[in-house]
């Protein structure tokens, strides 16, 4: 695994590098953005099951919605969490 | 389109699927090895590099190694038949597939179970496993407050990984009691290579206590986890952490095995013979899926399949030895962290039970089946398909989590509106 290189990612509007390797969702929550989304009650939520089943580490990577926890980090990502696009609209 | 079918696909790439598929390969089949994860190993050599010492290192060197093994990475079964042959649709990032194969080996492993109790929707609480794979994943666990809660030998192995990592695990809670933790301990002891295991993780966990007999009452904090309040004896204890880690066991991942018509146990796992053959003619299975029973287990249980699956029958002349060794083991496993109800975490009235469309336990207690509080609530209908809620609601109220059905996960739109390619083998 190349660990020493490093992604340039944009989450939430902020360029952050990270280790190649990480998977979004890891780059998120270092970042100390993991509340992910607001449920329908409006509670904040973060991801849960880390491997691909709770689905509440969703986010919009590059205009696609993914779990993160599956996406692994790539060079030139764009990053906005539920939260914010929900803000958004 | 009629395609040439592959000679067998392996779903699951942990450590059952890929001895699965190096087994078969090395039987001389053609095999197509399909993983959800960007990257072979399963949950438990996630992270672990081809090549590296130990087995997890050769099994993931040797079977990407292998000629006869193709690997699709990233690949999720959204869709089975059983037939002549079977047929596998499967979504990944190039889009929807459809793949054909004379046999089918299912490796599909297990999922954690979540017990729903007040507070545990805050960010900051996670499955046990799930912060394990976080910090596989690139979560910097450095100086956080980790507590580690729920029933099994995972915690122990949980909190000596993040320990191993920098985190301060404060405790370990476990709902089983001291006896019979201590009997897993030397059943698990006697296995060969266990009680070198057992000591490395006695080592690493040394000075963080660990609780038996305890139970989660509730977690707080403002849109983040502040604190957990546990339930030792008649007192409550209450903790300021970062992480609570929490999960009550392994569930066997059957959602494939359900779409191919494969039945099951009365624990939930697919039904195998002693060849890891299924009910379902060409379909094999092995690991978790067909039971909690640990990675030596797996292993053996995927090359059994492997060779079964290939017809390589004079590898197999020492398995049903050692396969019993294993079923001990896993029996003594079920026994001793049977889940006692009055150590569990309790939801109240408004404890959330379904995360995803936010139904609270007051709302499903008037019914009786899952159909009809799906039906009524909405309860399992969100975007994790009853995954997290329905194994909870087996355990809270007992009904039988069922209805599995195509597609097993969400879609684009521009996936089922294209054509699907079919996959052939090379």
């Amino acid at each position: 695994m190349p660990e020493r290189t490093l992604a340039v990612l944009t989450l939430d509007g902020v360029r952050v590098m990270v280790p190649a390797g990480t998977t979004v969702l890891a780059a998120l929550q270092n970042a100390g953005l993991s509340p992910l989304r607001r449920s329908l009650s409006g509670e904040a939520r973060g991801a849960l099951c880390g491997m691909g089943s709770c689905y509440e580490c969703r986010a919009v990577v590059d205009g696609q919605t993914v779990r993160t926890c599956l996406t692994p980090v790539q060079d030139g990502q764009n990053v906005r969490r539920l939260m914010e696009v929900n803000r958004e609209v | 389109m009629k395609s040439d079918p592959w000679d067998a696909v392996v779903v699951g790439a942990g450590p059952a699927g890929l001895m699965a598929a190096l087994t078969a390969a090395q039987g001389g089949l053609r095999v197509l090895l399909l993983d959800s994860q960007p990257t072979a190993g399963g949950q438990i050599w996630r992270g672990a590099a081809a090549g590296q010492r130990g087995v997890a290192g050769d099994l993931l060197r040797d079977a990407a190694s292998h000629p006869g093994i193709t690997v699709l990475s990233g690949a999720e079964v959204i869709a089975a038949a059983a037939g002549k042959p079977h047929v596998l649709t499967v979504t990944s990032p190039s889009g929807l597939t459809h793949v054909h194969a004379a046999r089918v080996i299912l490796a599909t492993g297990a999922t954690e179970r979540f017990l729903p109790f007040d507070g545990w929707t805050l960010p900051g609480v996670v499955g046990a496993g799930g912060l394990q794979a976080m910090s596989k994943g690139g979560l910097d666990v450095r100086g956080k407050r980790v507590v580690v809660a729920g029933s099994g030998p995972l915690l122990l192995a949980v909190a000596a990984g993040l320990r191993q990592k920098g985190a301060r695990v404060l405790a370990v809670v476990e709902q089983a009691g001291l006896p019979q933790v201590a009997a897993f301990g030397v059943a698990a002891a006697r296995l060969p290579g266990k009680a070198a295991e057992a000591l490395g993780l006695a080592a690493g966990l040394r000075g963080v206590p660990y609780w038996a007999d305890c139970a989660v009452v509730h977690a707080s904090g403002q849109n983040q986890l502040q604190t957990v309040t546990l339930r030792r004896g008649r007192c409550e204890v209450t903790l300021t952490c970062d992480y609570l880690a929490v999960g009550f066991g392994l569930i066997p991942e059957t959602r494939v095995a359900a779409l191919l018509g494969c039945s099951l146990d009365a624990q939930g796992a697919v039904e195998v013979n002693v060849w890891q053959a299924t009910g379902v003619s060409g379909v094999y299975a092995a690991g978790e899926v067909c039971g909690i029973g640990g990675v030596d287990g797996a292993l053996l249980e995927g090359f059994v399949a492997g060779c079964t699956a290939s017809g390589q029958i004079e590898r197999l002349h020492d398995a049903p030895r050692r396969a019993e060794i294993q079923r001990r083991f896993q029996s003594t496993l079920e026994r001793s962290f049977a889940l006692r109800p009055e150590r569990l975490p309790t939801p109240s009235s408004q404890t959330i039970i379904c995360r995803c469309e936010d139904v609270r336990h007051g709302e499903l207690q008037p019914f009786t089946n899952w159909t009809a509080a799906k039906l009524q609530t909405r309860c399992g209908m969100g975007a994790c398909q009853g995954r997290v809620c329905g194994p909870a609601t087996e355990t809270l109220y007992g009904w039988k989590f069922s209805g599995v059905r195509a597609p097993l996960a969400p879609l684009p739109l521009s996936q089922l509106l294209s054509e699907p390619n079919t996959l052939s083998p090379p």
